[in-house]
């Protein structure tokens, strides 16, 4: 992979830092009165999430990362691994570890796409599109009459995630929820 | 996926909303008429000359042309500062300019390659004076600057920053003291550093932010090393040699630079020679130095101060936004 200077650095570039990639958030340049410039860069680590926070002389350099983001369709699990196909046609299949899952895995549902994220071709992260479709399977009886009030109930959907619905809600009924807060947003 | 909203700004918008250019404007009108009421001539310079800054750390951009003397490189100015002296040993008085300069790779919130400084120069002022004179215009700019016009300014010394903020003494302590808090704080290896690298990334990032909250801070007394075109003196308290400069700061933000000039034409051309050294023993490209700089303060330049002044983050803070970008028609990326 190409190295990429500081002057280089800009949200989204992805490169190596510390074994692991990341994603670039923020550069900002930092350069005292008449004095030597420094970056204050911040950092997603790709594998865990975290957001770092670093210095580097102005003019250093980092190795890109051979990082890729491709919409893949999830097919199924074994129990062990999750197995996504990529959407451009070449059926090809990838097997995601539970890590890489994280918090996708309670909004899986089989042939909706996901943003797969690739690192020297494994998969490193499973993004959710912000709203998905999903059938109650699980929750207690539908009240009449009480679309008006604001109460809310736990349902399990057919992911296996728990959310909280409005009490007029029935089993078996398709809900939209949005996965960037698990909240339910209607009935789709 | 929902799609994403259609983005407004296709690349070829301003960075500045016409709102924002007008008050521009109007703060540029201020400007002048301060200077008008003082009596201070404004000039215009050229941006190109055949010497540039040879200063370690500016990055200066170049361009070829073709001359009646043949194809020559001419260097963009980092500031208006060697036509302006050239001006006041011609006789010029005070003068002050706005003046596009460049330095390359500077982009950020704070920083574009291109972008507007605001310079005077006056014969017979002391730095206090200067200073005087700088927090007047500032106020000024921007009314709004906590504590009003000439109050609530604080006067620091560079080393007692250092002491308040991070117990070290910045003239005296050990550099490898400096070095291990450079890394420390930065998060960066620093085991080679040298003194003035591992100041500078402390002033960066720990004692520049605090600098500037509750109006304006002034700082004085900076490292002799770091007196770029400034004279230096033996500080009469501590006996330290120290460059007769200073440095003002708003919300966090260096706004201007000022210098009891240098105005010995040895010790100016010693000093171009000393940066080229440097830049080359650090692989940077060497930058032709201004002969006619060195003429005219051999010729002689009257003693006074000068300031450098960034008007654009003057302004950026006067209109309470977050970039320079936002203030400038177009910056630098979408330029």
């Amino acid at each position: 992979m190409a190295n990429y200077s500081t002057n280089e650095f800009k949200g989204g570039l992805k490169v190596m830092l510390d074994g692991d990639p990341c994603s670039i958030v923020e550069n900002e340049l930092v350069k005292p009165g008449k004095g030597q410039a420094f970056n204050r860069v911040k950092l997603r680590n790709l594998m865990t999430g975290r957001v770092w926070e670093r210095t580097f002389k102005s003019g250093e350099s980092l190795e890109g990362a051979d990082v890729m983001e491709l919409d893949m369709e999830y097919l199924y699990t074994d129990g062990d691994m999750w197995y996504f196909m990529k959407t451009d046609g070449s059926f090809e299949q990838y097997a995601v570890e539970k890590k890489a899952l994280s918090d996708a895995h309670k909004w899986l549902k089989e042939q909706v796409s996901y943003t797969v994220t690739l690192w020297n071709d494994n998969a490193i992260n499973i993004t959710p599109p912000n709203f998905i479709e999903l059938e109650v399977v699980e929750t207690d009886p539908g009240l009449k009459g009480d679309t008006a009030q604001g109460g809310s109930k736990p349902a399990t959907l057919s992911s296996g995630a728990v959310v909280r619905v409005p009490l007029f809600i029935n089993q078996g009924e398709v809900l939209k929820i949005d996965t960037r807060s698990g909240e339910y947003v209607s009935r789709a | 996926m929902s799609p994403a909203p259609e983005c407004a700004n296709s690349g070829w918008q301003p960075t500045a909303s016409m709102q924002t250019l007008r008050q521009r404007a109007q703060l540029i009108a201020r400007v002048r008429a301060f200077f008008a009421e003082r009596d201070v001539l404004e000039v215009e310079t050229p941006v190109l000359g055949h010497g540039g800054s040879t200063d370690v750390y500016l990055a200066s951009l170049s361009t070829m042309a073709s001359t009646p003397a043949g194809e020559e490189r001419l260097w963009m100015q980092t500031s208006p500062e060697f036509h302006m002296k050239r001006l006041l040993a011609a006789g010029s008085g005070p003068i002050f300019q706005l003046a596009r300069s460049f330095r390359d790779g500077e982009v950020g919130r704070r920083h574009n390659i291109e972008f507007s400084m605001l310079e005077w120069y006056r014969p017979g002022f002391s730095l206090n004076a200067m200073i005087e004179e700088t927090v007047a215009l500032v106020h000024r700019v921007h009314p709004a600057v906590p504590g009003g016009p000439m109050r609530s300014v604080r006067h620091c010394r560079y080393s007692q920053l250092f002491r308040d903020l991070l117990s070290i003494d910045p003239f005296t302590s050990e550099l490898a003291e400096l070095r291990q808090l450079a890394a420390e704080q930065g998060g960066l290896e620093m085991a080679s550093a040298a003194r003035d690298e591992c100041l500078d990334l402390l002033m960066g990032l720990v004692v520049e932010p605090t600098l500037g909250q509750n109006g304006l801070d002034v700082v004085t007394d900076y490292p002799a090393s770091q007196a770029a075109l400034a004279r230096r003196h033996r500080d009469p308290e501590d006996g330290q040699w120290v460059a007769s400069r200073f440095e003002l700061y708003l919300s966090g933000v260096e706004l201007a630079n000022g210098y009891d000039e240098l105005t010995d034409a040895a010790e100016q051309a010693s000093r171009f020679a000393e940066d080229n050294l440097v830049r080359r023993q650090q692989g940077f490209s060497e930058v032709d130095a201004d002969q006619r700089l060195v003429a005219a303060l051999e010729h002689g330049l009257p003693a006074g101060s000068g300031v450098a002044l960034g008007l654009d983050r003057l302004i950026q803070l006067a209109l309470n936004k977050k970039s320079v970008a936002e203030v400038m028609a177009f910056a630098t990326p979408v330029a």
